[in-house]
């Protein structure tokens, strides 16, 4: 049994045990094994996985098996890792583990919550673990569908209207990817639908690419909250419940990118060529007008909903830039905004479940009546925009370092529009910071209130211990990334030097 | 045995449901017309059980010089058929065992079984004539299904436009067929391709053939009888009709086009392909605007069968197994959604609008939970199997290069998706008026659950288990595809 499958099956047996249990207690228990073991599990699996590079394995993918599922149409269940999917698998955990916690005292129907939380989770850890693009395909929709009942039920706000516009428009997407699926397989011969092969035989007829790339790009684009395909996230993000969009802005949002990079970027070079500079445009638009669009926001998590729309689209247009340093960086800002980004949602919903009310203008003086949650909250912040020696820095910081080895005027002055977005959004984290932390607290109601239990408190150490690590000791991280952008950014190089 | 006879048993799929038909109805005089009579459910849905096994062939054989044709494909077609057939026989006991209805069991039974002994024989016909024998076989008897409920005037009604609409293409049919007598001489399968030169009586014939098909799958333009006769039969009539009846004639579509007129593929496969998008689109419009559920299935049933057609397009085995596993997954998703439906309206005292599902999940979590199942599968959302169902025809579509025809009907599964989850969002998420719920806790009866669970099986496994896609494409590999084409 291959070490990976471990990661969907644990789940799968998290949702039979939830099924069975019987009460809040049994449902408790069987989420926090289950994560517990998952967040185990991919501890476990980055060390093997670094011991294995150290000991000389220069395979494409490690940790690989294959079984013939479809045989007619070459389908299969593939697995394997590299560097990056290995990150991605430990941010997935991470956020899942923290996510159990932040949901701690949700109701009504917590059995059902965890349920659907959980096939959720299915996908996201499947995706990750596959090479075949079916099988990929297949995860990433079953990743998408619980977030319609998960904010149509225990959403807040214009909930039922939010979850129908987020999936509607992922599943536009999702449209748009099967068809470029297809168009990969049967352009590459209808010989095999697993990613590696595909790449290495590189016969896709260059007109083909040309129609496909664009089909893949926006298909995967679309949840990467790509312009002018956002506009799900912000009304998704704010109607979710905590741990959803904890989950969703932290974990599926990579699915995105990772898809762009490994899928389209990867097996589509020549359309890569063709549509490179078009897509950048859109991802500089991206992040700067979700820099800017948070500024003018006043419900806490739209401002957090439209920094995820800037910071994710820093992302892809990092992977455009076709950089080894670019691209590493891209893979460092999806897991540090994943971190940090979960890291805000988790405390937003703490402080909304006392407040009841998720508007700047409303709260004041937080620091004073629940400085666990306000230090949290500032330390996010910071990340966020970009503070050395905590994670968004070294990401941030290695994009604009790989964009700027560019040196044509057109990829210069993306990345200087883009750098712009950093000052932007210094001016929305701190004065929210300073708007509802500092100065005196003028609603009384507040006053009584209480700062974090323990529940939460797990969920905020964990994130907070993992943005610091990244920040302050990021060399392991971007080391293995590196290595595994190698060989997909050489395919891209020999076509765009 | 009698070697002389031993031919006849290239039947035996007919012949057995001929036998069941006879033993149901012989056993329906020893019934008491007032009284349950569970017992005559249990021996229906028995029979059909075993059936399903009985249709099985593992070679081709032909008879009657060729007018029958019984495939290894045809036969497991066959088996699908049988078994959608033992899910709506399952789910109709609730509704059978009402006061009103029970005297007319047998008459369900026998008529149902009826109806699918004309499918059998149209798709293993091997000539023209047979093939409208089985039609009809097919299409009378289920007339007589939609009016069941006599005293309803809205199944009365319903049986009537069926009946005339039925007329009216099998009409076209006929006169397509006798312009291809009239231009071939002969009206057997293996012996028109070769007659065929492509004229424009020829291609006249094709379209009024296509029209007739068109009319019996209540594809769009030919669609207008479906959701009044679907509204106005009894729920589990309109099961049957809306999995049964389009699954036997899409592959009897399929099969005629496929094999009888390859050589004309350049004039129907765009009528084909402009059909399939046409269908899938109109429908999902205007499923989204339907409040009675039976209504809204009706046209989510029409632009189902736009699905399936897809599958005629591609010449290959691939696409014929593809259409045949498409037709076995909507067959348990669209019972289990019709099973849930008619449990619903016998418990709620006729009640099919989508209101009244408003927060049946608190009532009847677990028929919620089937029915977002079903309804998921039908929009194909993975890892259910309709998931599965629709890559397979999109790919087979695709391979033949109909890009842009996979690409719009991708984009209509987007609109059906919105409509599924309306009736999801109703049962989750809408607050019921007054805060009480329409429906109030019930247990379904032992054939429901027993259909739900066959149901539930199905959805999760035929897409995840690869068995039965991998059957189908060896079976319809076994197909003549290149010997016709090598005439």
């Amino acid at each position: 049994m291959n070490i990976l499958s471990l990661f969907v099956l644990i789940p799968a047996l998290m949702l039979l045990g939830l099924w069975a249990a019987r009460n809040l207690n049994q449902v408790r228990g069987v989420m926090v094994a289950g994560s517990s073991a998952l967040l185990v599990l991919a501890v476990w699996l980055t060390v093997a996985y670094l011991q294995a590079r150290g000991a000389g394995e220069t395979a494409e993918m490690l940790f690989t098996a294959s079984v013939m599922w479809y045989a007619p149409l070459h389908i299969c269940y593939s697995v394997g890792v590299d560097g990056i999917s290995v990150v991605m698998l430990l941010l997935s955990a991470i956020i899942v583990f923290t996510g159990t916690f932040a949901s701690w005292k949700l109701k009504p129907l917590t059995k059902e919550y965890f349920l659907w939380f959980t096939l959720l989770s299915t996908g996201v850890f499947g995706f990750f673990i596959s090479t075949d693009l079916f099988t990929m395909f297949m995860f990433y929709e079953v990743a998408l569908i619980p977030m319609y009942l998960l904010i149509g039920v225990w959403g807040s706000g214009r909930k039922e209207y939010a979850a129908m516009k987020l999936t509607l428009m992922l599943m536009g997407g999702s449209a748009f990817l099967l068809i470029g699926i297809l168009g990969i397989y049967y352009g590459a011969g209808a010989q095999t639908m697993d990613v590696l092969e595909i790449a290495r035989m590189h016969n896709i007829p260059e007109d083909m690419q040309r129609v496909f790339f664009p089909a893949v790009f926006l298909g995967f684009g679309v949840l990467g909250a790509l312009f002018p395909f956002h506009t799900w996230s912000p009304d998704g993000h704010a109607s979710a419940p905590t741990a959803v969009s904890m989950l969703h802005a932290g974990v599926l949002m990579k699915l995105g990118g990772y898809g762009c990079f490994r899928v389209a970027m990867y097996l589509m070079p020549e359309g890569l060529a063709a549509w490179g500079d078009f897509f950048l445009v859109l991802t500089t638009i991206s992040v700067v007008y979700g820099a800017f669009s948070a500024v003018v926001q006043t419900d806490l998590k739209y401002i957090n909903a439209y920094s995820s729309v800037s910071h994710c689209g820093l992302v892809l247009f990092a992977l455009l830039m076709m950089t080894r340093t670019s691209c590493t960086g891209a893979i460092l800002q999806m897991l540090s905004h994943g971190l940090m980004t979960a890291l805000f949602f988790a405390l937003i919903g703490m402080i909304y479940g006392r407040t009841h009310t998720r508007d700047v203008r409303e709260l004041n003086g937080l620091m004073k009546i629940m400085p666990f949650l306000a230090v949290g909250y500032v330390l996010a912040g910071l990340a966020n925009l970009g503070l050395p020696g905590l994670s968004g820095f070294i990401a941030e910081m290695t994009v604009f370092v790989g964009s700027f080895e560019h040196t044509d005027v057109f990829h210069r002055t993306c990345t200087i529009i883009a750098t712009t977005s950093i000052v932007v959004t210094a001016v929305y984290i701190l004065r929210v910071v300073g708007k509802i932390l500092y100065g005196t607290c003028r609603n009384p109601e507040h006053l009584k209130l209480t700062d974090a239990t323990w529940d939460e408190r797990v969920a905020v150490i964990c994130l907070v211990a993992c943005v610091a690590g990244l920040g302050l000791a990021p060399w392991w991280v971007s080391d293995t990334i590196s290595l595994s952008v190698e060989p997909i950014v050489s395919q891209l190089c020999v076509l765009n030097p | 045995m009698n070697t002389n006879l031993s031919p006849i048993w290239s039947l035996h799929a007919e012949l057995s449901l001929v036998a069941v038909l006879l033993v149901i109805f012989l056993a329906d005089l020893f019934r008491r017309p007032e009284g349950n009579s569970r017992w005559f459910r249990v021996l229906a849905c028995v029979l059909m059980a075993v059936q399903i096994g009985l249709d099985l062939t593992p070679d081709t054989r032909e008879l009657f010089g060729g007018m029958y044709v019984n495939t290894p494909f045809t036969s497991v077609v066959k088996s699908i058929l049988s078994a959608g057939t033992l899910l709506v026989f399952l789910q109709c006991g609730e509704w059978m065992g009402r006061k009103d209805t029970r005297h007319r069991q047998g008459e369900f039974y026998v008529l149902t079984l009826s109806t699918l002994l004309g499918m059998f024989f149209m798709v293993s016909s091997g000539h023209f004539l047979m093939f409208y024998i089985g039609l009809e076989t097919a299409s009378i008897p289920a007339a007589c299904l939609v009016a069941l409920d006599k005293y309803r005037h809205q199944g009365y009604e319903a049986g009537a436009k069926f009946i005339l609409s039925s007329m009216f293409s099998s009409a076209l049919l006929l006169y397509g067929l006798s312009l291809i007598y009239g231009t071939c001489g002969t009206l057997y399968f293996a012996d028109v391709p070769s007659l065929l030169e492509g004229n424009a009586l020829q291609a006249f014939a094709l379209v009024l053939f296509i029209a007739g098909m068109g009319f019996k799958m209540s594809l769009v333009p030919f669609h207008l009888w479906t959701a009044d006769v679907y509204q106005g039969a009894p729920t589990g009539v309109a099961a049957y009709l809306s999995v049964i009846s389009k699954g036997a004639a899409a592959v009897a579509l399929a099969i005629v086009l496929r094999f009888v007129f390859p050589f004309m593929e350049g004039q129907w496969t765009l009528v084909v392909a402009v059909l399939s998008v046409v269908s899938i689109t109109v429908a999902n419009l205007m499923a989204i605007l339907q409040t009675d559920l039976k209504r809204f299935m009706a046209f989510s049933s029409i632009s189902q069968a736009g699905y399936i057609v897809l599958g005629v397009l591609a010449g290959t085995a691939q696409g014929m197994a593809s259409l045949a596993y498409y037709i076995a997954v909507y067959v348990v998703a669209n019972v289990a959604v019709f099973a849930v439906i008619s449990t619903v309206e016998q418990h709620s005292g006729g009640l099919t609008g989508r209101d009244a599902y408003n927060g049946l999940y608190r009532t009847n979590p677990r028929l919620a939970l089937v029915m977002t199942l079903a309804l998921f599968s039908l929009g194909g959302i993975p890892p259910f199997a309709g998931f599965f169902s629709k890559f397979f025809i999109f790919a087979a579509a695709f391979e033949e290069g109909w890009w842009l025809v996979v690409f719009l009907a991708l984009l209509n599964t987007i609109i059906s998706l919105y409509y599924y989850l309306l009736v999801v969002k109703a049962m989750y998420i809408v607050e019921p008026e007054g805060g009480q719920c329409v429906v109030s806790p019930f247990r379904c009866s032992p054939g429901v659950r027993v259909c739900l669970l066959l149901c539930v099986a199905g959805i999760c496994l035929l897409g995840l288990c690869s068995g039965l896609y991998d059957g189908l494409t060896h079976w319809a590999g076994l197909l003549p595809f290149g010997a016709v084409a090598g005439l």
